[in-house]
């Protein structure tokens, strides 16, 4: 068992790629940020909630040797007819992709293969503040693959263009494994498409998955962000999304977290243009001892802005989640108008939820609300089913299902919205059982 | 059907039951046949709901007294879904809206996990979809009513008709209604009535929980009770319902 400076000081054992020119000095510069900013403190205020101590005991080692996956092994997250980049233990495999499916005007790459694009360039590690945490800057250091998806102008007819699928696999390793993930995704004026954002693992085993996400949306263009976190229970999964959104420009996400022993969800998002809409829908379904952190932040910096927030939180057995939820009114940003709801569901009495919406507005034009609820599994309801005959287990897991279906409902891929159902019913029935 | 060498379906003896330490009900006998009809009626606040939900098995209230046997099994031994699968239903006064659960998906597995119950095979969604097209007939309710959440947004009448549905499609021995005729309009209570009429057999039986006489020109008692401060009081023939409803019940309670 490794003390927490030992756990760092592996991890920074890890070999980077070398890279040339702009990225080599991003890389550089990520490094010192990593090295000046180490693990947050327990009592850091954006970690005093989520209790790291049990990453902290593991040695992560790099990943040297590349594992060949055949499609039979992945057979499970698969979404038909979407454009499908896959990745093993943060490798490309182009094999298990299928980038048939993209359309006029959408590139769909690994980011290796772009880093001579200027759009690349231009927007890499740009707008991710790896300056101020660790685990982000660490990724920026030591990634060395991802995903570029890059949608162009020409593309204003996304509802018709097949989802964006980027898979993540880890694979099950004698050691822990440290696995990097990185995105960028960059939408043109007026663009629009759907990214499945996909994190699972194979077989159990150790990990440490960081994933980094980038995504910038110019005037108009309108993306939907999905976010599946199902890794596996013995894994670790701490990820960031940071988004720039243009003037008029929708940005709907929907991020859920189902695996992992302990994952954090940092989501921040910039409203830098006037009249842009953000939507952010989050789930936690967790049991056991998982814990699930999502802390989330919505700068509305020019005027016209508006945001939707709706985050759930399901516990059960001893598992603890934690939501953070910011939405920041700079002085500037007349006219925002923003909501956010938390609304938290806990099934156990030795589960635990934490929740802190936090509204901060420097300006008197705007229309703001926000709340959050706790609550349980209803009785009322719960008595209605088992006099229909269903079992005390089938009963609640149907609610809990039920609670957390508004959520996975908003997904805009009606094949991923059934096999997640379906898993999260089987799931709950195979751990009660 | 007035069924005196009929199989007893359920017997209670002086039944009592509390809830938050509250004594509701203070010594409830009846005896239910096959075959038979019966009405339970009374004041608001008299203890029918509570008698029926007892008899369900719901967790706020407490059994201190009597006994229950429901085809001569303990009936306070099982838990509210083995009563359930033994085939006792209660239609609820007020139905639970469940959003998020989709009506057809409920109704499948409540079915299936009857079917299972009784050693016979479960229906697979598209098998299924062709019982409850045949059910729903028996309510007449517009199958869109199927893909809504269970109960949400429905109106008053539309939950009762739900309840029906769910009756015709679980085929119960002893069906409980409690009030199942508050709240619709009379088109709607003949249709639910005929509903209730065309699932009763020889075999089973229904207990309807009223304070109208309205429901019982549809659907015709062999007994009607009477429920008074957590006891029945009167037992008649459908005649009592009628003289219930031209003298008020104060005469049946001050003869109590
Ligand atoms: N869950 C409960 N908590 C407290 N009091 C209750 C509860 N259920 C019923 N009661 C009380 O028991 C009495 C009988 O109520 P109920 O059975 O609903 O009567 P009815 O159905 O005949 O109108 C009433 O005084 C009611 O207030
Ligand atoms: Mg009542």
């Amino acid at each position: 068992m490794l003390t927490k400076e030992q756990c760092f000081e592996q991890l920074l054992l890890g070999k980077a790629v070398k890279a040339d020119g702009w990225l080599e000095s991003i890389r550089v510069e990520a490094l010192e940020s990593a090295k000046a900013l180490n693990f947050p403190s327990e009592r850091h205020d954006d970690w005093r909630f989520t209790d790291l101590s049990p990453l902290f005991q593991h040695g992560f080692q790099p990943v040297t040797s590349f594992v060949r996956l055949t499609l039979a092994d992945i057979e499970n997250y698969l979404i038909p007819g979407s454009t499908r980049l896959v990745f093993v233990d943060g490798c490309f495999d182009a094999g298990l992709s299928d980038l048939a499916q993209a359309g006029a005007g959408v590139t769909v790459k690994s980011l290796v293969e772009c880093f001579g694009d200027p759009q690349v360039e231009a927007q890499f590690a740009r707008n991710l503040s790896f300056k101020q945490d660790a685990f982000a800057a660490l990724n920026t250091h030591f990634f060395e693959d991802g995903a570029f998806v890059h949608v162009s102008s020409e593309n204003v007819t996304g509802e018709a263009v097949a989802p964006i699928h980027v898979l993540h696999v880890a694979t099950k390793r004698e050691t822990p494994s440290a696995i990097y993930h990185r995105c960028l995704v960059v939408m043109e004026s007026n663009s629009r498409a759907t990214v499945v954002e996909d994190y699972a693992g194979l077989n159990g085993g150790i990990y440490f998955s960081n994933a980094v996400t980038e995504v910038v949306l110019k005037d108009h263009a309108q993306l939907q962000h999905v976010r599946v976190q199902r890794e596996e229970k013995s894994a670790f999964h701490i990820g960031h999304c940071s988004v720039k959104s243009g003037r008029g420009s929708v940005y709907a996400a929907t991020s859920l977290a189902f695996g992992a022993r302990v994952s954090r969800h940092t989501q921040h998002v910039m409203q830098l243009g006037e009249g842009a809409e953000i939507r952010l829908n989050g789930l936690a379904l967790i049991a056991g001892r998982q814990i699930a952190d999502t802390h989330t932040r919505i700068d509305h910096a020019v005027p016209g802005g508006k945001s939707v927030q709706l985050h759930k939180c399901i516990a059960d057995g001893a598992a603890h989640a934690v939501f953070s939820g910011k939405v920041i009114v700079h002085p500037g940003a007349k006219g925002t108008d923003s909501a956010q709801s938390s609304r938290n569901l806990l099934l156990s009495g030795k589960a635990r939820i934490d929740t802190q919406p936090q509204l901060e507005i420097f300006n008197d034009d705007v229309s703001c609300k926000h709340g959050a609820t706790v609550g349980q599994i209803d009785a009322d309801a719960l008595f209605f089913l088992k006099s229909r005959g269903l079992s005390e287990e089938r009963a609640r897991n149907l609610l809990t299902h039920a609670f957390a279906g508004e959520i996975i409902a908003r997904i805009p891929v009606p094949s991923l919205v059934e096999s997640l159902s379906r898993a999260i019913l089987e799931e709950r029935m195979k751990e009660n059982a | 059907m007035i069924n005196k060498g009929g199989k007893v379906l359920l017997e209670v003896k002086n039944l009592k039951a509390e809830v938050d330490g509250v004594e509701i009900l203070k010594g409830v006998d009846l005896t239910v046949r096959a075959g038979e009809v019966h009405a339970i009626m009374g004041v608001n606040g008299s203890g029918k709901s509570t008698f029926s939900k007892v008899l369900a098995g719901h967790p706020d209230y407490t059994v201190t007294g009597g006994t229950a046997t429901f085809e001569g099994k303990e009936l306070f031994s099982l838990a509210a879904e083995e009563r359930a699968r033994a085939g006792l239903f209660l239609a609820f006064q007020y139905p639970v809206e469940i959003p998020g659960v989709s009506n057809s998906a409920l109704l499948r597995l409540a079915y299936n996990t009857l079917q299972n119950e009784r050693g016979l095979e479960e229906l697979d969604p598209l098998e299924f979809e062709d019982l409850v097209h045949e059910k729903i007939k028996v309510v007449e309710m517009d199958p869109s009513f199927l893909d809504r959440s269970v109960n949400e947004g429905f109106s008053g009448g539309e939950k009762k008709r739900n309840e029906i549905l769910q009756m015709a499609i679980l085929e119960p021995k002893l069906a409980i209604l409690d009030e199942t005729d508050s709240g619709l309009d009379i088109d709607a209570l003949r249709i639910v009535a005929n509903g209730v009429n065309s699932l009763l057999t020889a075999d089973n039986a229904v207990v309807m929980v009223t304070h109208y006489q309205r429901l019982l020109n549809y659907i015709v008692p062999d007994y009607v009770h009477v429920m008074d401060a957590g006891r029945i009081v009167r037992t008649g023939g459908k005649e009592l319902a009628l003289e219930l409803e031209a003298r008020g019940y104060d005469w049946v309670r001050a003869a109590a």
